[in-house]
């Protein structure tokens, strides 16, 4: 019995321990996300459900001989951990055929290495090599340098109001920043919160978004790719002073009691449910505004103002600050197969029509037919196209790690616990 | 039975698949993290030797010394806290409530088989500020005072998450300290107060003594637990407001995951996992000298 075990035992153990060894090495077979032998692989985010709709919608219709070829095949991924799953991707060289621009720096690095393809390149010559509305290829231009994504969300931003409360309170909607923050006094002083933004850890770009504008009114539309080609310093005097204007509102408690505590949706249901007067927000939010259980009072009770002017500054209120939300990137892979590039043209020469029509989305594609809108979209779409000159935002050009610098501290400055200066140094620090 | 576990070859069996898993999962990425901290760049752009790049950044980084002060700040607030609730919480177990301690013992425990997001959604509605007035301002309003924005401001959000905390894990080391103190002879007890000591000079002079050891290593767990916290803070403030409630570890996360830079991330990980070393060997050694003496 003993010289039995003596043999056995030993081959077991080596057995096991080979095995799960293996295990443990081969894990990444198969959840390696996919190149284009699975299929057309695309990486949405758990977050937007938009794109997935429209997408499949799309293979079942009008993309049906594509996807007869080269089936679609989509995974979720929260939106908090895509950026660490597309860089995991990346680095096995595993990237999915589509997957969004969560962040502009890191869709600009992947191109810097040649494993993202250039949209203009993939539609030139074919069908769909129109789609891109100049809009919507200016604000590429701007944000990544270059035509890195299909841009399948198309945003402005601006002020939103509401009418009723300005109304009760006698105020005109204000042309000019000094107008509107007089208003802000008017209405605090009338027990009104004249803002709502959120400020809370990572949702702090509710507030940072104010300082960026401003920046943009009183610099020009140039101010931010100053900071990113280091002709200018973000602890500059004048930089400095956007924030500080903001860090004053905050001091004057215009962002409510405590903004570091509110989060995106508290702050976009305050400004439904009429508990704010003012609300600096993307068109995105439209799905909310057209939506009668969001929207408590009301698609007419709400007004666009682009951001004001700042008396003396560089930039006019024409100047619309513009962005692609998260926009579908396309591998590198796809430009190598023609299947793929046949998914891709049919996306771009349909997607637009189906994302505005289905879900209101407005897109930087063009329609391939006429589309009725609810009035708020229309309103959209016309400031869209009456824009000459598109701006970013405050964070475009930032790396990761100033971006989040900028979100974390930015509800501070909304509370007026922080200084304009102190909230630009610690930006700043993170720049290098 | 001594035959079997003296043979070399069947130690060798027994313990060679638990070992080559540990390696597999414990070891060989410790070490991989550890050559991180001269590499720089990242998983897309690939990686470039840095030397000791990431070291000297370490230094002249305002965010880690204020990172690292939060750290050593919390783990020394929070230890002294649950050690110091755990022990009287334990002492009233064992001299006071006595075979009654059940219940209450089982009440103060729960809060650790809750799990910490829970814990933190409850004390971030508990004191919530706005939209809506959380329970503890409204208690403040009904007493005339004003709200406190706990959360927003950051000495008020080390308050809240201090509080928590030692809430969250008192019952923990009231249980550890408790199996401590039973084990104190009762007959050594019983002569002291034939002796006549009683009340503070019993536990002072008796108990704090005989139960030393097990306070030491109470110590250890907590300071090491509080060095490494990341989930409760994570779940209450996210390190906020601002930057003002974030530890190494989530300065470490931050870097590694969310910028993307693996080398300065690792670096550190690196200077955490020092820090921890230093303090419990201090503790050791103290704990030593003490207990010679005693």
């Amino acid at each position: 019995m003993k010289s039995t075990g003596r043999t056995w035992a030993p081959r077991v153990a080596c057995a096991v321990t080979v095995s799960l060894a293996l295990a443990a090495c081969g894990g990444g077979g198969d959840g390696g996300g996919g190149s284009s032998d699975d299929g057309f692989t695309m990486m949405s985010l758990n977050e937007n459900t938009t794109q997935d709709s429209v997408i499949t919608s799309l293979s079942e219709d009008q993309c049906a001989d594509q996807n007869g070829a080269l089936a679609l095949d989509i995974t979720e991924q929260a939106q908090e951990s895509v950026d660490q799953q597309i860089q995991l991707l990346a680095g096995q060289g595993a990237l999915p055929d589509l997957f969004p621009a969560n962040t502009p720096d890191l869709i600009r690095e992947l191109a810097d290495n040649d494993q993202v393809a250039n949209v203009g390149e993939v539609l030139s010559g074919g069908e769909a090599a129109d789609a891109i509305v100049p809009a919507a290829e200016s604000a590429a231009d701007q944000i990544f340098g270059d035509q890195l994504v299909l841009p399948v969300e198309l945003n402005i931003e601006g002020i939103w109001f509401n009418k009723q409360i300005l109304e009760a309170n006698g105020i005109a909607v204000p042309q000019t920043w000094d107008e509107l923050v007089a208003a802000f006094e008017t209405l605090k002083a009338a027990g009104v919160q004249p803002i709502s933004n959120a400020g809370s850890g990572g949702d702090g770009w509710g507030v940072s978004r104010w300082v960026g504008a401003y920046l943009f009114r009183t610099i020009g539309p140039d101010a931010m790719r100053a900071i990113a080609d280091g002709e200018a310093s973000l602890t500059d005097p004048e930089y400095v002073e956007a924030a500080d204007a903001i860090a004053e509102l905050g001091e004057a408690g215009y962002f409510g009691p405590a903004p570091t505590s509110i989060d995106y949706a508290t702050a976009i249901n305050t400004f439904l449910t009429g508990g704010a007067a003012f609300m600096y927000m993307g068109s995105w939010a439209l799905a909310d505004f057209n939506d009668p259980e969001s929207n408590q009072i009301g698609e007419d009770a709400i007004g666009f103002l682009p951001f004001p002017e700042v008396e003396g500054g560089a930039g006019n209120s024409d100047q619309t600050p513009t962005n692609l939300g998260t926009s579908i990137v396309l591998s590198s892979s796809v430009a190598e197969d023609e299947q793929a590039q046949a998914w891709v043209e049919c996306i771009a020469g349909n997607y637009g029509t189906v994302a505005l029509r289905d879900h209101g989305q407005i897109t930087g594609l063009e329609l391939s037919e006429e589309v009725e809108v609810p009035p708020l979209t229309g309103l959209v779409q016309d400031q869209i196209e009456a824009t000459d000159e598109s701006v970013l935002w405050f964070e475009a050009l930032f790396p990761a790690s100033a971006t989040t610098a900028s979100q974390q501290n930015a509800g501070l400055l909304g509370s007026g616990q922080m200084s304009g200066e102190d909230f630009m140094a610690a930006v700043a620090a993170e720049l290098g | 039975m001594r035959e079997v576990l003296g043979d070399r070859r069947t130690i060798l069996v027994l313990l060679a698949p638990a070992l080559a898993i540990y390696t597999l999962v414990m070891l060989v990425p410790m070490l991989w993290s550890l050559g991180y901290t001269v590499f720089d760049g990242s998983v897309i752009s690939g990686f470039q030797f840095a030397g000791l790049d990431n070291f000297s950044r370490l230094f002249s980084d305002p965010k880690i010394a204020d990172a690292l002060w939060f750290t050593v700040k919390y783990a020394v607030v929070i230890t002294v806290g649950q050690v110091l609730f755990g022990y009287v919480l334990s002492l009233l177990y064992v001299f006071v409530l006595k075979r009654a301690s059940a219940l209450i013992r089982t009440l103060v425990f729960f809060p650790v088989v809750m799990p910490t997001v829970a814990v933190a959604l409850l004390f971030q509605k508990l004191f919530e500020v706005a939209p809506q007035t959380g329970p503890v301002n409204a208690l403040l309003n009904a007493f005339g005072l004003e709200s406190v924005n706990w959360l927003g401001d950051p000495g008020n959000a080390f308050v809240v998450l201090a509080v928590m905390d030692i809430w969250r894990s008192m019952g923990f080391y009231a249980v550890l300290l408790y199996a401590g103190l039973i084990d104190i002879p009762e007959d050594v007890l019983e002569a002291a107060r034939l002796d006549g000591a009683s009340g503070w000079r019993l536990v002072r002079n008796i108990v704090i003594p005989l139960s030393f050891p097990v306070l030491i290593s109470s110590l250890i767990f907590s300071i090491n637990g509080t060095l490494k916290v990341f989930d409760s803070i994570y779940a209450l403030t996210g390190g906020g407001p601002g930057t003002a409630t974030t530890p190494l570890t989530l300065a470490m996360y931050r870097t590694s995951f969310a910028s993307g830079d693996y080398g300065y991330g690792a670096t550190i990980a690196l200077a955490l996992t020092v820090l921890s070393l230093l303090v419990t060997l201090l503790i050791f050694k103290t704990s030593r000298r003490d207990l010679t003496q005693g």
